[in-house]
């Protein structure tokens, strides 16, 4: 698979760093679920673009996990429960 | 033989009726897992404040290793933000998981001649349930990241755990077909 032009390419990569909000969702690798289909709840619950979900697929994949999202805790813990909903296997924790 | 069609962006499903059978089957299975053992609700029991709040849930893991991946604790290292998370979430995630199985058997039941038609959140359901299932059985078939597919799909006639097998492949097969069909 082509993997996708890093966002981390940006001159914006330290201010990105820096403002990242304290907390992340992190979805874990799983021997079960589809690859397709997780690219594909990226895309729909999180409104990624392919590319983008694509990239955060892979990482799962060969890195055994990804953060997929930041934000603050409470919104942390709605992404992790979507995830569940969809059967993806998350967790959240502070970054 | 399933087939799936596509009409503008709904997708037509169409089963064999012994495919629909064994397809609602699993997911009765899968909603009488998703209840098994849990304590009525506090609304139909004397706290109202608990019944308001919805927050009287579990808050340890479920003890069946199928529920265990289905239900699983959002907190890796902190096993009291964990059970606190799944007090006030875990019967709403079992509820939701079940309410989409049973949206799916109820189209199964209907079944119309010409095809289930599936709209947007139709597709949604039917993509999560039959995650569901397929995680309910690669769960109790042990399936391994590390696993060498062609020994699973190769296993002989006689193994107990081929039908098994065969059930996962063809829900997989269905999930990534709809899939295809959604795109």
């Amino acid at each position: 698979m082509t993997t996708a032009p890093s966002e981390l390419a940006s001159p914006e990569v330290d201010e990105a760093i820096e403002l990242s909000p304290p907390w992340v969702t992190i979805v874990w690798n799983d021997p079960v679920n589809l690859m397709d289909y997780v690219t594909f709840v990226f895309q729909t619950y999180f409104g990624y673009s392919k590319a983008k979900a694509e990239k955060l697929m892979m990482q799962v994949h060969e890195e055994g996990k990804s953060a997929v999202s930041n934000g603050n805790r409470e919104a942390m813990e709605r992404d992790v429960e979507a995830m569940h909903s969809y059967g993806l296997w998350a967790t959240c924790e502070k970054s | 033989m399933t087939r799936f069609r596509k009409r503008k962006k709904t997708v037509i499903v169409s089963f064999a009726e012994h495919e629909a059978d064994i397809l609602a089957n699993l997911l009765r299975n899968l909603v009488e897992l998703l209840y098994d053992g849990m304590p009525p609700r506090a609304s139909m029991s004397s706290d109202p404040l608990a019944a308001l709040l919805d927050n009287d849930g579990p808050t340890s893991p479920p003890e069946d290793v199928v529920l265990q991946r289905l239900l699983p604790d959002a907190y890796q290292s902190d096993d009291q933000a964990a059970g606190e998370f799944r007090r006030f979430t875990e019967r709403g995630l079992r509820d939701s998981k079940a309410s989409d199985a049973r949206r799916v058997l109820a189209a199964l039941e209907e079944s119309p001649e010409d095809g289930i038609p599936l709209e947007g959140d139709d597709q949604l359901a039917w993509l999560r349930a039959l995650n569901d299932l397929r995680l309910a059985i690669g769960t109790r078939l042990d399936i391994k990241e590390e696993d060498d597919y062609s020994v699973w799909e190769k296993l002989p006639d006689d193994d107990p755990r081929r039908l098994t097998y065969d059930l996962y492949d063809w829900l997989g097969y269905l999930q990534s077909a709809l899939l295809h069909n959604i795109r």
